[in-house]
């Protein structure tokens, strides 16, 4: 049996992409939203925790998402990164902003240095969220890319423009709601008490606003994936108004995960093949075919991810597994030391 | 400035920026699964739980420092799609599976497996949690490997073919590029350079809380900083030796593959037999004689091929014989960068190694730092630099491997000019170089802010365990 490898690398590619906006979405949701949902200090300690022990493994899907990108398919990741440079310079800014402030929070003990740490937090997950919408935009209505793979001319919007068009800004909005409401029902489902409670209402209030969007977006565009996608948020906004909480945080999921699917494969149209539209001529089009690394190192990261991914997969199942307890208010900030017995 | 040399500063300032951060990361995840075991295996027989508290303490430091060594590592994988899209391009059939390895395979453990460590001391039984910590010092090791692999292809491309269509680089064995003959000198010696960062800082740690006065003689505290610094000595000290050994070989290896690299470090213009190695040189700009420098006579013959009375190439006959093979050009590297970053590497490295040693002298046996005050003083007045010295020798070797291979990116096959994103604007990378320092700049101030108060703190109480909540509420989510 012959595989085609750059179509198996093209699902994988697309797969990674998902899991890093699936695990990342709600981190970037719980980031902007511990600070607004909790009040005290105590409970905006526990909206961080839900997400301390995991939300730097779910980072590492965009270095695999980025890593895969680069391997499997070398000319999509240098006209995508080149083509939006000073974007992607700002998401990894941002990322570094945010990274930094949830790690270092519980690092120090002054309400000064929370707070500072808090801010910090809640600014960062927002633009990401935002900015990461808008590039998912942009992969929809394509960049203006020469037949070189580039985009020439401009100086400094070269790069800046692309975000600033109607799909990006679509994305940009629908990005920040998409992270709220993904955020909310992961909070919902690893608290308790008041920050539980307070989770579910919100997911309650802000779902419904996405699937008008998703259902105009349904209309304008027509991919059955987006009418998909406003399915689940109805259905997670009702799962959350019965507290079905594990249910409506399923529906989120989905619900992301399908609106990724149908960016990425917004122009895979029967034959054309294509992973980044050029708005200047089909010449400039990136396409799978074209933009596909060798087979000799298709073929390795075959052998590479069969082997590793199933793995990373399970044991970071795991340790989602032995966090599965829910974070309560007013526990104590340190992790405590288990002398050996 | 041209694009080009700005792309080039925005390089390595965001590359040397991160490299402080990786080799302490590398080394402060070794030495929190050593001193961890040694809680477990120490304190079942003894009840001291000295090495316990020093694991957190350290744990602590690794908690930060890694933190902003993977935001920045987030970086340094856009960049080549960023400002570099013609190289990726290029050599992305090598370069691609060789960073989504690293990541897949050693990223994703170190990344899930720190948290699994750090909040998971309530959850996991004590010989798992101790597993954690080792995957994490495992996982960063071979991250450095696979990286360096790559690094080694640019500097000694191996396993490949360059297809005659495309005019690109393809991958031909992954094995073979990561069994790269410079690899396997480069990452023991890279290795070594991070144990002996992370070994001066927590020496330094452990002698400023000595000599700070704060504990008394005796006390549980006092000998767990004793531990800590005599501990730290030795990871100095060790990885100095191991540097030296590992460099030394690597010189070879370099000799061999390089040898352009090898004579900008020594500004050895005419090829040489019995070449001496400089210590100290000064030419005028544009001379190609020193006229004035101190030499060991026949050294750098041996350091670069073993034997004191071997043949070693110079400048000028090298820069002859590769405008003969790819036509003419400017094929010499800037002397001056390649000779004094290879030897601030070497000299400043050895400094905290002799220091370390001094340390080890002064506290052997069951002495302290007490009976020569003067001696104490100095390395009271050590401390502050002393974690520093590791770090630069550090960034000066990565000065010299960087720099000292132009103009080539890939040597020999593909130029430093040719790699640029070619429809970046000056303007573009003006503004992320800007955003990039001040943020960058931010970072560091908040990182050292918050080492140094981590480690004024002094030795963190190890809690008791923690009472089972009885809370309902608290039934699993999943």
């Amino acid at each position: 049996m012959t595989v085609d490898l750059p179509v198996l690398w093209y699902g994988v590619t697309v797969l990674a992409w998902v899991l890093f906006f699936v695990l990342e979405g709600f981190d970037f949701g719980v980031g902007f939203l511990g600070p607004l949902l909790g009040r005290t200090e105590a409970e905006r300690g526990a909206a961080v925790r839900t997400v301390g022990p995991v939300w730097d493994g779910n980072e590492v899907w965009l270095v695999a998402a980025v890593g895969v990108t680069f391997a499997a398919f070398p000319d999509w990741y240098a006209a995508l990164l080149s083509g939006l440079y000073l974007p992607m310079i700002a998401l990894l800014l941002l990322l570094a902003v945010r990274g930094v402030a949830i790690e270092f929070r519980g690092k120090h003990d002054t309400a000064r240095w929370r707070d500072g740490c808090d801010a910090a937090l809640a600014t960062s997950s927002l633009l990401l969220a935002g900015t990461w919408g808008a590039v998912l935009g942009v992969l929809v209505s394509g960049l203006a890319l020469s037949p070189d793979g580039e985009v020439h001319g401009g100086g400094l919007t070269r790069s800046l423009a692309p975000v600033l068009g109607p799909w990006a800004v679509l994305g940009g909005f629908a990005g920040v709601l998409l992270a709220t409401v993904h955020g909310a029902t992961f909070l919902s489902l690893r608290t308790t008490g008041v920050l539980r409670v307070r989770a579910r209402r919100l997911t309650v209030a802000a779902a419904p606003a996405l699937v008008v969007i998703a259902l105009a977006l349904f209309i304008a565009a027509g991919h059955a994936v987006v009418a998909a996608a406003a399915a689940l948020l109805a259905l997670a906004a009702v799962a959350a108004w019965r507290r079905a909480e594990a249910l409506a945080f399923a529906a989120t999921t989905a619900a992301v995960a399908g609106t990724v699917v149908a960016v990425f494969t917004a122009h895979l149209a029967e034959g054309s093949q294509v992973l980044l539209r050029s708005t200047l001529s089909p010449a400039g089009d990136v396409t799978l075919r074209a933009a596909a690394a060798s087979d000799g190192a298709l073929h390795l990261i075959t052998v590479a991810g069969v082997v590793v991914l199933p793995a990373v997969v399970a044991y970071q199942a795991w340790s989602y597994w032995v966090f599965r307890r829910r974070v309560a208010t007013g526990f104590a900030r340190e992790p405590r030391v288990r002398v050996a017995r | 400035m041209t694009i080009e040399a700005l792309t080039r500063l925005q390089f390595a300032v965001t590359t040397l920026y991160h490299y402080l951060f990786v080799p302490l990361s590398i080394s402060l995840a070794l030495f929190t699964a050593v001193l961890q075991t040694a809680h477990v295996r120490h304190v079942a027989r003894t009840g001291d739980d000295r090495y316990g508290r020093l694991s957190l303490l350290v744990g602590k430091l690794l908690m930060t420092t890694f933190a902003v060594g993977v935001v920045t590592g987030l970086v340094q994988e856009f960049q080549f799609g960023l400002s570099w899209s013609a190289f990726a391009r290029f050599y992305g059939d090598v370069f691609g599976p060789t960073l989504a390895v690293e990541g897949m395979l050693a990223f994703f453990l170190e990344a899930t497996f720190l948290g699994l460590w750090w909040f998971g001391r309530d959850r996991l039984p004590v010989l798992v949690h101790l597993a954690t910590i080792w995957v994490v010092a495992v996982g960063t090791a071979i991250s450095a490997f696979v990286i360096l692999a790559a690094n080694s292809f640019m500097q000694n491309p191996v396993a490949y073919t360059v297809d005659a269509a495309t005019g690109r680089a393809r991958l031909g064995s992954f094995r073979d590029l990561l069994l790269n003959e410079l690899n396997l000198a480069a990452f023991p010696h890279t290795y070594a350079g991070a144990v002996m960062a992370g070994g001066a800082l927590v020496m330094a740690v452990g002698v400023w809380h000595l000599l700070r006065g704060q504990y008394a003689h005796g006390t549980p505290e006092f000998a767990a900083f004793r531990t800590l610094s005599r501990f730290g000595a030795w990871a100095t000290l060790a990885g100095g030796a191991l540097v030296s050994i590992s460099g030394d070989l690597l010189g070879k290896v370099i000799t061999e593959v390089q040898p352009m690299k090898m004579a900008a470090a020594e500004a050895l213009y005419r090829t040489t037999t019995g070449a001496p190695f400089s210590i100290f040189s000064y030419a005028p700009l544009g001379s190609d004689d020193p006229t004035f420098s101190v030499e060991v006579p026949g050294f750098l013959s041996f350091l670069a091929k073993g034997s004191f009375t071997a043949q070693v190439l110079g400048l000028k006959d090298l820069q002859d014989a590769y405008a003969a093979q790819f036509g003419p050009g400017d094929y010499t590297p800037s002397i001056p960068v390649a000779f004094w970053s290879f030897r601030l590497m070497i000299g400043v490295g050895m400094f905290a190694a002799v220091v370390a040693l001094v340390h080890l002298w002064v506290t052997r046996r069951s002495r302290t730092l007490d009976p020569d005050p003067r001696l104490a003083q100095g390395l009271l007045w050590s401390v502050g630099l002393l974690p520093l010295l590791p770090l630069f020798a550090n960034s000066f070797g990565w000065i010299f491997t960087e720099t000292a291979r132009q103009p080539w990116l890939v040597f020999g096959l593909f130029k430093t000019s040719e790699g640029v994103s070619p429809g970046l604007s000056f303007a573009e990378v003006a503004t992320s170089l800007v955003a990039f320092t001040l943020v960058y700049g931010a970072l560091a101030l908040v990182w050292v802010k918050l080492a140094v108060r981590l480690v004024r703190r002094g030795l963190p109480e190890l809690p008791a365990p923690a009472p089972e909540p009885a809370d309902d509420e608290l039934t699993p989510s999943y």
